[in-house]
C-alpha cells in the first residue's frame, strides 16, 4: 500500500519549501490574456491578472468610468492571500488605496469583489473563506471612503481557479479577491 | 409508480417463506478485512415462458438480473460472484429444486437462483432464491412485482436480500445518488445536477450546466434535492422537485446562502449564511419563513449533518483556530468540540445508523475517515492525494466520497469505499464527478 508514498514525499518537499514563505504574491504570473473571455462560462467577470492588463489596447484611450479605464488606473485588480488567511497586508493596501482613487473619481460605478480560495481546502469551508476574503477587501475599500452599497460581494470558494497545477505557486495565485466592473 | 410487493406462493408453498434457521450456516462479516470472500454462484435467472416486453424479453431479462445482482454483490466487497456468464444453464423447474449434486463442483458455497415472468396485466415477477450448497438447504427466498422498466430495481432487491441475509446487515443496494457531473478546463469547469442508481446505472441530467451548481442533498423521501446554484452570479439554495422539475429559492437573502442539508424529517433546511465574512448555521421550515440562527461565534461555522433522530446537529467550525468537528443540539445548544486529532476536519456526515460520523481529514492529503459521535474512535479509510466529502449508504457500511486527482486538470471521480477500507472502487459516471450524496433505502 505505498502507491501514495512519492505523491506524500513530493507534497512534504512543497509545504517545506514553502513554509514560512512571508512573500505571498506569486512571481511567476502568467501573461495576462488576451482580450476578456470573462463570462464564457457565465462566471467569474474577471478581466485579465495584473495591473495595467491593456484591456484598452495600445494607443486608445479608455473611456473614463470603463472597465478598460479601471485596468490601466489601478496597480492591479486582485490582491493575494495567504493559507487559511484574509488579513489585508500593507501591499494589498497599496493596490486597494489605488482602486479607492479611482472610484471615488467614478463615483456611480458599481463593482463585485470576488473571493476565491486555493484548491486544498474543502468545498464548503472555502465558500466561507472566499467570502471572508472579498469582504476583507470591501471593507478596506468602505474605510477608504467607498461607499459599501456600491460593492457587491460573491465567493466562488474553489470553484474559479486562475492557475491550475498542484503547487504553492498557482494556489497562491488563486487565493485572492478580485475587484471587477460590470461589462 | 413503482409497484414492489413481496412474492407469496407461486412456485412453492407459502410456509416454506417462514425462515429456518441451519447449522453451521455460511454467512460473511462486513467487519472482516481479510480477502476470504465467498463464492457465490449466479446463474442467469430462467423464465417460464419466453414473452416480450418493453425492457426486452423476459429470457434477457433474466440473464441481465443475474448480472446486476452479481455486480452488486461484487461491489460489496464481501463476495466473490461467479456467473451468469460460464455458467450451465439452470432450466426453470430447477429455480426452487437445485442441482445440488453439480453446485458443490464449482466451488460456490452459495447459489442464487430466480426466475422472470410475465404477467398479464404487463408487469414482471421476479423471484429471488439463496441457497447453502454444503447445505443443500433454501436460506431466503423474495419475489418482485415491478414495471418492465423497473427490472434494475428487482435485481438490486435480490442482491439486497442476500447481502442481508448472509452479512447480518441492512440492505443499500436499492437506492440512489445525486451528485455533480463535471466537465471543461478548472478554470471554467461546467457543474450539471445529475441522480443515478447506487451502481450508477439509470444516470440522467437535471440541470443543463448554465449555472454553477454544488452540494445536493436529497430530501428523505427522494422527491427534491436541495442544493446550491449560482444562478444570475448570485449563490443562494434552491430546491429542486424531481417530480415536476422545477426549482425554487429556499430563503431570500442578500447574504451568500450555502451548504443545505435537509433534516431527517425533511421538514427543516439547515444552511450557511456568510454575512460581512462571518458565516454562521441556521435553520428555516422547508416551506420558508423566518430562519433560525443557530451559531455565533466570530469564526466560520459551516455545513452541518443531523444525526438520525434529529436530535444533535454535527458541524464544522474554525473558532479553535483550524477546521473542528462540534455536536450541538438541534436547537443550537451545548456546542462541543469532538475533534482532536491533529490536523484539519470538514465535511461531517452523521451515518444513518447514527454510530459513527464520517469527515475529510486535511492533514498533507485529504483523507476520509470515521469516528464515534464523542470523538473516539478515530479511523481513516483512505489515503489519496484529494479524497473529500464522504456520505453514508443507507445502512452505514459503506461509504462514497470523490477523489480528486493530482496534476494540472485535477479530474473528480466518485469513488466507494466500505468500512474496513479495503474494498475502494470507483463509480462509473459518463462525465467526471462530484459532491455525491447517497439517499435512503428507495421505499
Amino acid at each position: 500500500m505505498n502507491r501514495n508514498t512519492l505523491s506524500t514525499v513530493a507534497v512534504a518537499a512543497a509545504l517545506a519549501l514553502t513554509a514560512g514563505c512571508a512573500k505571498k504574491k506569486p512571481a511567476d504570473l502568467p501573461p495576462p490574456p488576451i482580450g476578456s473571455d470573462a463570462g464564457a462560462a457565465g462566471a467569474g467577470a474577471e478581466a485579465g491578472a495584473g495591473a495595467g492588463a491593456g484591456a484598452g489596447g495600445v494607443g486608445q484611450a479608455a473611456l473614463p468610468g470603463s472597465r478598460a479605464d479601471f485596468m490601466q488606473s489601478v496597480a492591479a485588480d486582485r490582491v493575494y492571500f495567504e493559507t487559511d488567511s484574509y488579513s489585508v497586508d500593507a501591499e494589498d493596501r497599496a493596490i486597494l488605496d489605488t482602486q479607492a482613487a479611482w472610484l471615488q473619481r467614478n463615483a456611480t460605478v458599481r463593482v463585485t469583489i470576488e473571493g476565491h480560495a486555493d484548491e486544498r481546502g474543502t468545498r464548503e469551508y472555502n465558500l466561507a473563506l472566499g467570502d471572508r476574503r472579498a469582504n476583507a477587501a470591501k471593507n478596506y475599500l468602505q474605510g477608504r471612503g467607498i461607499d459599501p452599497s456600491r460593492m457587491n460581494v460573491i465567493s466562488w470558494g474553489k470553484e474559479r481557479p486562475v492557475a491550475e497545477g498542484p503547487d504553492e505557486s498557482a494556489w497562491a495565485q488563486n487565493r485572492r479577491a478580485v475587484t471587477v466592473l460590470p461589462q | 409508480m413503482i409497484n414492489l410487493k413481496f412474492f407469496i406462493g407461486g412456485l412453492a408453498a407459502a410456509a416454506a417463506l417462514a425462515f429456518q434457521p441451519a447449522a453451521a450456516q455460511i454467512s460473511v462479516d462486513v467487519t472482516d478485512e481479510s480477502e476470504n470472500d465467498l463464492v457465490i454462484a449466479v446463474p442467469s435467472m430462467p423464465t417460464p415462458q419466453t414473452a416480450p416486453t418493453p425492457a426486452g424479453t423476459t429470457e434477457a431479462l433474466g440473464r441481465q438480473v443475474a448480472e446486476v445482482v452479481a455486480s452488486d454483490l461484487r461491489g460489496s466487497g464481501l463476495f466473490k460472484p461467479v456467473g451468469p456468464g460460464g455458467l450451465r444453464a439452470v432450466p426453470y423447474p430447477e429455480v426452487t429444486a437445485p442441482a445440488f449434486d453439480y453446485w458443490p463442483t464449482t466451488g460456490a458455497a452459495a447459489l442464487v437462483q430466480g426466475f422472470v415472468q410475465a404477467n398479464a396485466d404487463g408487469k414482471l415477477t421476479v423471484g429471488c432464491y439463496l441457497y447453502d450448497v454444503a447445505l443443500k438447504s433454501e436460506l431466503t427466498r423474495q419475489g418482485y412485482v415491478v414495471e418492465p422498466r423497473d427490472w434494475r430495481r428487482a435485481a438490486h432487491k435480490c442482491a439486497d436480500a442476500i447481502y442481508a441475509r448472509l452479512s447480518g446487515e441492512s440492505p443499500f443496494f436499492d437506492s440512489r445518488i445525486a451528485y455533480i457531473a463535471e466537465s471543461g478546463p478548472k478554470e471554467r469547469r461546467v457543474k450539471r445536477l445529475a441522480i443515478m442508481d447506487s451502481d450508477g446505472a439509470n444516470h440522467r441530467f437535471l440541470t443543463n450546466g448554465q449555472s454553477t451548481v454544488l452540494t445536493p442533498r436529497f430530501s428523505p423521501d427522494y422527491k427534491q434535492i436541495v442544493y446550491l446554484s449560482y444562478v444570475e452570479n448570485r449563490p443562494r439554495i434552491y430546491i429542486y422537485d424531481i417530480g415536476t422539475g422545477r426549482q425554487r429559492v429556499v430563503t431570500e437573502s442578500a447574504n451568500q446562502t450555502f451548504a443545505p442539508r435537509f433534516s431527517p424529517n425533511g421538514q427543516w433546511i439547515l444552511y450557511s449564511m456568510s454575512v460581512n465574512g462571518n458565516t454562521d448555521i441556521y435553520r428555516v421550515s422547508v416551506n420558508g419563513g423566518p430562519s433560525q440562527r443557530l451559531t455565533n461565534t466570530p469564526g466560520i461555522d459551516v455545513g452541518g449533518s443531523y444525526s438520525p433522530d434529529g436530535s444533535r446537529i454535527v458541524f464544522e467550525s474554525d473558532r479553535s483556530g483550524t477546521q473542528q468537528l462540534y455536536v450541538m443540539n438541534a436547537d443550537g445548544s451545548d456546542q462541543r468540540r469532538i475533534s482532536f486529532g491533529g490536523g484539519r476536519y470538514a465535511t461531517p456526515e452523521w451515518s444513518p445508523r447514527g454510530d459513527l460520523i464520517a469527515f475529510t481529514k486535511v492533514a498533507g492529503n485529504f483523507r476520509v475517515g470515521v469516528m464515534t459521535p464523542d470523538g473516539g474512535g478515530e479511523r481513516l479509510l483512505t489515503n489519496s492525494w484529494q479524497d473529500e466529502a464522504p456520505t453514508w449508504s443507507p445502512n452505514g457500511r459503506v461509504i462514497q466520497f470523490f477523489r480528486t486527482s493530482q496534476g494540472r486538470g485535477g479530474r473528480s471521480n466518485v469513488w466507494q469505499v466500505d468500512l474496513t477500507g479495503v474494498n475502494e472502487r470507483r463509480i462509473p459516471t459518463p462525465l467526471d464527478g462530484s459532491d455525491p450524496t447517497w439517499g435512503p433505502l428507495l421505499p
